[in-house]
């Protein structure tokens, strides 16, 4: 288990950290339980499997939403 | 495509605002009609893009979001030929996704002063022997760095040379800068001001202490309290419900109008934002003022504190023996002095050590003996003369006439909570001491703010014996004192005050006192920036500052009113709006996309009145 902290661009309306949220939490081998979408602060906080899969899918699934990732930290659970 | 589309929202605003001009002058002073349709038309559809991009992929991953309800809206209006509406609604939603924008930025600003604190670079010692910058990331436990004058500590550790003056107030609040030498510990996130020094990495990124202190700001500031988890609950089939308003009002009225109207005016927008707004001002206003509120459950819950229970020492009181009276029977009170000292540095009693700490720097001295008396004090041999220090047991004992001032003395320091130290210099009395644990400076006030806000019983308990737990609450007015306490004893007391339907709210030190801090509603720990109380509690005061406890519930008491005050301001508009539809002639989509926009503004600017939040004195 690795654990990713995702810096994104300013967010503005609680929907959007909702949306992150189910974007983010459907990925195969996160970590559910683990996921905070931290509204105010802008980041994403989750545990993932590097098995399955790598932040870069995580990033994706955020980009694709429509949401900039600035910056992202991998650190060992 | 996607992407930069919604990364020009701004741009787009700005054009659809053009736009808007350019067809209402068209229309009233040219009454070119075509221009200004053709010109609403535009502004609609470009305006409309943004929107329904983020639309469709809150839909992807099946949540209905306000996007939904303005996108079908627009669509709508421009099916049945009403451009003017649809261009106004687009320009106003996005005019007011730009304002909300602004605005929530400046009520995080508080919080992202602190973050930007965050030191990013480094100067590291690399294998060659030589310092080189280096971002933060790549430091490690261990390694060697240098700080230089006006950088920043980037990580907690240890000096291993050097010597600096360090400006702590990021960590402790304290504006006085802080002294290090070779050994002493820095910290992360705190400016050297003068000086330089090498430092082992003792702790990096976020186990800092800063990092820690940042986390838990984050986390509080998103934490969500069940008012909060309620109104998520409800905005998620809210919307929808609104939309399957407008459905069945078209079916029944066959009035298309009226259903997209209802659409935009559903929008639970100021809802959705209006307590997260007070929350995170909330919080940065006590980020600013040396107070750490986790979270709005606790905002909540701190704001209805009516006991306020404390431990006595450390607490109440420095939390270490000081000498706090004395009487000087000799003449030469400074040959006194010189002897007392002398001797005092002898031993390493608590005591002892107060005095010292009291005389300062005195002459020294030489001592030949000492004698350490048990259960009495100190006897020694200084310059030739023989100087007893010690209680009246030890008075007794060396035949040293106290004499009926002196007894009086000793009467009165012992009921004023002080312990007895006497120094007789060759067998007569010289000088009469009394030691204490004082009050720490200001309490006495804050307690007094603290009623005024309304608590109403003020509790200590402590350790100590009842005789000076009682005078300590008859100096500061406390309504009950109860000493003898082992730290399960207070837990269980406080928990007594529950059963009577009490909000308690404990306040410690949070070494001892964690079985307390866990046990009431509210756990405030005087925080002195490196404790793991900072995690266990609800509340830190930063830097152990008592004198912010006041501030503290002040700010929850206004957080938790300014929350409420914006679910009434949001919810009201809602009803108002949507009541008009039905009952009034002069609603329509723009007035209530205005209205719309207007509310949410309205509960932004009332949660950044918190910034600004200062205690009334």
């Amino acid at each position: 288990m690795k654990k990713a902290t995702l810096q994104l661009e300013t967010l503005t309306c609680p929907s959007c950290a909702t949306k992150i949220e189910k974007a983010v939490g459907s990925l195969p081998g996160v970590n559910k339980d683990s996921l905070s979408v931290l509204f105010n602060a802008s980041k994403v906080k989750v545990d993932f499997d590097e098995s399955k899969l790598t932040v870069e899918d995580i990033q994706k699934s955020i980009t694709t939403l429509g949401y900039e990732v600035l910056k992202t930290q991998v650190k060992d659970r | 495509m996607q992407r930069f589309i919604i990364k020009q929202k701004r741009t787009i605003t700005w054009i659809s605002a053009a736009l808007l001009v350019i067809a209402f002058t068209s229309h009233y002073a040219f009454h070119n009609e075509l221009v200004a349709k053709w010109a609403l038309i535009t502004a609609s559809v470009i305006g409309a893009l943004p929107i329904a991009l983020q639309a469709f992929q809150a839909l992807r991953i099946k949540v209905v979001s306000i996007d939904v309800l303005v996108t079908i809206a627009v669509i709508g209006a421009l099916l049945i030929g009403n451009y003017e509406e649809s261009a106004i609604v687009t320009f106003l939603f996005l005019f007011g996704d730009f304002l909300e924008q602004r605005t929530l930025n400046k009520t995080r600003s508080a919080i992202r002063e602190l973050t930007e604190m965050a030191p990013e670079s480094a100067l590291k010692l690399m294998a060659d022997g030589e310092f080189v910058e280096v971002g933060i990331e790549d430091v490690d436990v261990g390694d060697v760095l240098m700080v230089k004058t006006g950088a920043k500590v980037p990580v907690d550790g240890t000096v291993l040379s050097g010597e600096a003056h360090i400006n702590e107030a990021s960590i402790t609040g304290e504006p006085v800068p802080a002294g290090k030498e070779t050994g002493s510990k820095v910290f992360a996130g705190t400016t050297l001001d003068n000086g330089t020094i090498r430092i082992q990495a003792d702790r990096v990124g976020e186990d800092t202490t800063f990092g820690k202190i940042i986390e838990l700001v984050e986390e509080a500031q998103d934490a969500k309290s069940e008012a909060e988890r309620f109104i998520d609950r409800f905005s998620k089939w809210y919307t929808p419900a609104v939309l399957a308003l407008g459905a069945i009002v078209w079916l029944i009225s066959r009035n298309i109008e009226l259903a997209i109207t209802i659409l935009v005016l559903g929008c639970p927008g100021a809802l959705v934002i209006g307590v997260p707004v007070s929350n995170v001002a909330g919080i940065g206003n006590g980020a600013r003022h040396g107070v750490l509120l986790k979270g709005s459950e606790v905002i909540h819950d701190f704001s209805r504190v009516d006991t306020v229970v404390f431990d006595k020492t450390g607490t109440l009181t420095q939390g270490r023996p000081q000498v706090a009276d004395t009487v000087v029977y000799a003449d030469d009170a400074q040959a006194v002095k010189g002897y007392l000292a002398s001797v005092e540095k002898q031993s390493d009693h608590p005591l002892a050590r107060a005095i010292v700490e009291y005389l300062g720097e005195t002459p020294a001295h030489e001592v030949s003996k000492t004698d350490v008396i048990k259960g009495g004090g100190i006897v020694a041999l200084v310059a030739g003369h023989r100087v007893a220090v010690g209680n009246v047991a030890l008075m007794e004992k060396e035949n040293v006439p106290l004499g009926e001032k002196a007894l009086r003395d000793i009467d009165a320091f012992q009921k004023n909570g002080n312990s007895i130290v006497l120094t007789a210099l060759d067998g007569s009395l010289v000088a009469l001491m009394g030691i204490r644990d004082q009050i720490r400076t200001g309490v006495k006030e804050d307690l007094a703010k603290l009623k005024k806000l309304g608590v109403k019983h003020l509790v200590v308990l402590s350790g100590d014996n009842q005789g000076t737990v009682d005078l300590v609450a008859r100096e500061l007015g406390l309504t009950e004192a109860h000493g003898h306490m082992l730290p399960e004893d207070k837990a269980a007391y406080i928990e007594k005050l529950q059963a009577q339907g009490r909000m308690v709210a404990f306040v410690g030190d949070g070494i001892n006192d964690s079985p307390s801090l866990a046990r009431a509603q509210i756990g405030i720990a005087m925080g002195s920036g490196t404790d793991v109380a900072i995690e266990t509690s609800d509340v830190v005061l930063m830097n152990s500052d008592f004198s912010r406890l006041p501030h503290a519930l002040g700010l929850a008491r206004a957080t938790a009113r300014n929350m409420l005050q914006n679910i009434l301001i949001a919810v009201g508009v809602v009803l108002v709006l949507l009541a008009s539809v039905f009952f009034s002639s002069w609603m329509n989509m723009s007035i209530g996309m205005l209205v719309h926009e207007g509310s949410i503004l309205v509960v932004i600017l009332n949660g950044m009145r918190l910034l600004r939040y200062k205690l009334k004195t």
